[in-house]
């Protein structure tokens, strides 16, 4: 079984009952502005079914795609590099930076970067990373991870981020207040931008027609990040690619109002070859998405433009917190992102969901999410990594309702015993059901019992 | 009039004879010809959710066997006939009758609302009312639009609901958020899923609900589960027996 299991981190993060709902508050805000700005939309749901087309027509020819971004990105001066996994993706990165003397590196966020874990590589080998995503950087200030891919500080409340500053940055003990604390933040984050040798991005989305990077933030910092030094890596995965200029308006449309709410993100960049006298890098990484291409009921969530939409919407992930997913992509997501990647270590992940289908309804490309999650349960229980105990309940269950009399006869002995055993036995510690919530009721008769017709 | 085939799942058979028994009185007084084939037991989704498909490949055979030569199946259930139409393709997919089967299987409110065309339910509930949208009727089964979809609004079971004299339906905060019951979910992630069926509960009750309601005995009884151990006022009624105690 897994050795981060869901269900004991979630437990520790609900225990705290006020920080739970508090959470869950935050995150269901969000997901009611999304509602409004979907609801803006009459074609909204027109445009879901042309965002999911396009994403699996270009993923049925995804290497013609690549080839295509990579002859016009060259054209237009950028260097394209191809990384089969993230060891390598690290290394063409750090050789960039290296081979140019540069020790001071801004980035903007990016959950590829998260991935691979870029940052812990390129500061063991002396450069220093500054996040500069406003979220990035407190949870960088505080060592941490982003336990949310659009908002990864969301988690920590407005009063311990004004500890964290006044510890890292020297802001005013006690001081909570969100535009002081902002300012503060920004004043830091201008001496970096302005002593940076090089900046690096992640990627929203590769034009294949122009060779092209789009890069979408709210704060413009990957637009400080990325022309006040010359260097510019943009690093993505190789799913970012859509084929044609035109297609991007479907994806920006769908991706600002699901993440957030807005209509559209405050910046969204376009870059096509380097700044005059500098240089663009583009690393595309593979790092397990060609596998998961080649698996069929997985293929679609490749399809994921990375909106949190899912994340926001799951009453698990509001009530449990990013980081009981014990993952880089939590959520519901994440959850069949992370298997594929390694499933022993993540293999409570699937089961982490009530199959709701609220992920499913809200995904702005129409991924099919919780019946990909059951479809990993079922791969999961075929690796054989379902307890022992859990599975042994389930063939004596499927043996009993394949025997009539053998389930009529259970039936009347479970509601005998229910009926008349006393309450210390029937909720003992073996009943996780009993814990919190009272048993159903133990009628003397069964429906069929009472309904005593013998038709059909 | 068609004849239908019950299908009374088994943790309601068990624990909720009530609610298969009003299902029954609802059903025949719209005119319905019943059959209540006493061999069936479960359909498998417990086995099914949670990934053992080898236990619940003989349950989905059991039940085309069963089931098969009805013209209509109905079950007092959204989760169990989601189950039937939407998850046993991978058990049954190109066997005989299984693609009559699949179209022919619906949810008791459904079935009124879209085969029987009842409109008006009929009776008097003077009653504040909460409708908890189970998930799978609701996304699976498309009972109602649901809140992430923008398309015209329908809600068969509360157009029913509706209908009835006297009754109020209460507005929630989160109109068809998960009660967080969802099977083995409720047992292998208990703490999460008590916090949201206890959120769940505190929505109604701040709506001034009397009554919870529902299309699945499952999501109610995990509400009720958190209801009486906590001693909350608000009570509990599936919706076959709201309806069929309104008629009289």
């Amino acid at each position: 079984m897994a050795q981060a299991g869901h269900p004991e981190a979630a437990a520790r993060f609900a225990a705290d009952d006020a920080r739970a709902h508090w959470h869950d508050q935050a995150l269901w805000f969000v997901r009611l502005k999304r509602d409004r700005q979907a609801r803006a939309l009459p074609e909204w749901e027109a445009l879901r079914a042309c965002a999911e087309k396009i994403k699996a027509h270009t993923a049925s020819r995804l290497a013609d795609y690549l080839e295509e971004f990579e002859r016009n990105a060259t054209a237009a001066g950028a260097v394209v590099h191809w990384a089969r996994d993230a060891e390598e993706h690290n290394r063409i990165v750090h050789g960039i930076l290296a081979a140019r003397g540069v020790t001071r590196l801004v980035k903007s966020k990016s959950m590829l970067t998260e991935e691979c874990e870029l940052n812990p590589y390129l500061e063991a080998r002396g450069i220093e990373v500054v996040d500069t995503d406003l979220g990035e950087r407190i949870v960088q200030l505080a060592h941490e991870r982003p336990s949310h891919i659009v908002l990864p500080a969301i988690h920590k409340k407005k009063e311990e981020i004004g500890v964290l500053f006044h510890e890292q940055l020297g802001t005013a003990a006690g001081a909570s207040d969100p535009a002081y604390l902002t300012e503060a933040a920004r004043g830091h984050l201008r001496e970096k931008f302005l002593a940076a040798q090089a900046g690096l991005t992640g990627v929203n989305f590769a034009v294949a027609e122009t060779g092209g990077v789009v890069v979408c933030t709210n704060e413009g910092n990957a637009d400080m990040g990325t022309s006040l030094p010359p260097i510019h890596i943009a690093c993505m995965g190789v799913e970012k690619l859509v084929p044609r200029l035109a297609d991007l308006g479907v994806f920006t449309r769908l991706l600002a109002r699901s993440a957030t709410g807005q209509p559209v993100t405050t910046y969204t960049s376009h870059f096509h070859g380097p700044m005059a006298g500098g240089e663009l890098h583009v690393v595309v990484v593979d790092n397990g998405r060609s596998a998961l291409l080649a698996a069929p009921p997985h293929r679609r969530a490749l399809s994921c433009i990375r909106c949190g939409a899912c994340m926001n919407t799951c009453p698990v992930f509001r009530r449990s917190g990013g980081y009981s997913y014990g993952a880089v992509i939590p959520g519901p997501i994440g959850s069949i992102l992370s298997p594929a990647r390694d499933p022993a270590r993540h293999a409570t992940l699937p089961f982490a969901s009530s199959l709701c289908g609220s992920c499913s309804d809200v995904c702005p490309v129409r991924i099919d999410l919780h019946h990909q999650l059951l479809a990993w349960r079922g791969e999961l229980v075929a690796q054989g990594r379902l307890p022992a105990g859990k599975r042994l309940a389930m063939k004596l269950a499927s043996f009993v309702f394949r025997h009539p009399a053998l389930y009529r006869l259970g039936g009347r002995v479970g509601r005998f015993l229910l009926r008349h055993l006393p309450r210390a036995l029937l909720y003992g510690r073996w009943n996780a059901w009993g814990r919190q919530r009272e048993l159903p009721p133990a009628p003397k008769k069964s429906f069929r019992e009472l309904y005593g017709r013998d038709d059909g | 009039m068609p004849e239908v085939g019950l299908f009374i799942p088994c943790y309601v058979d068990q624990s909720y004879p009530q609610v298969g028994l009003a299902a029954v009185r609802l059903l025949q007084r719209h005119g319905v010809k019943l059959h209540y084939p006493r061999d069936q037991t479960c359909c498998g989704q417990p086995m099914a959710n949670s990934g053992c498909d080898e236990e619940t490949r003989p349950l989905a055979e059991r039940f085309l066997r069963i089931f098969g030569r009805y013209e209509h199946v109905v079950a007092p259930s959204g989760s169990c006939v989601s189950m039937v139409r939407n998850h046993y393709a991978r058990f049954l997919e190109g066997k005989p009758g299984f693609d009559h089967l699949r179209r022919n299987t619906f949810e008791l409110c459904e079935y009124l609302v879209d085969v029987l065309g009842v409109e008006r339910a009929g009776g008097r509930f003077p009653h504040r009312v909460g409708l908890h949208q189970s998930c799978h009727g609701l996304r699976e089964l498309r009972l109602a639009q649901g809140s992430e979809r923008v398309v015209a609004p329908f809600d068969k079971v509360r157009q029913l609901l509706a209908s009835l004299d006297g009754i109020t339906l209460v507005d929630l905060t989160r109109q068809d958020e998960c009660c967080g019951f969802g099977g083995t979910f409720a047992v292998n992630e208990e703490a999460v899923s008590c916090m949201m069926g206890r959120d769940r509960i505190a929505d109604h009750e701040r709506a001034g609900a009397e009554v919870i309601t529902g299309t699945d005995a499952s999501c109610l009884m995990h509400l009720e589960g958190l209801i009486r151990r906590d001693r909350r006022p608000v009570k509990v009624m599936h919706v076959a027996e709201l309806l069929a105690g309104a008629e009289g």
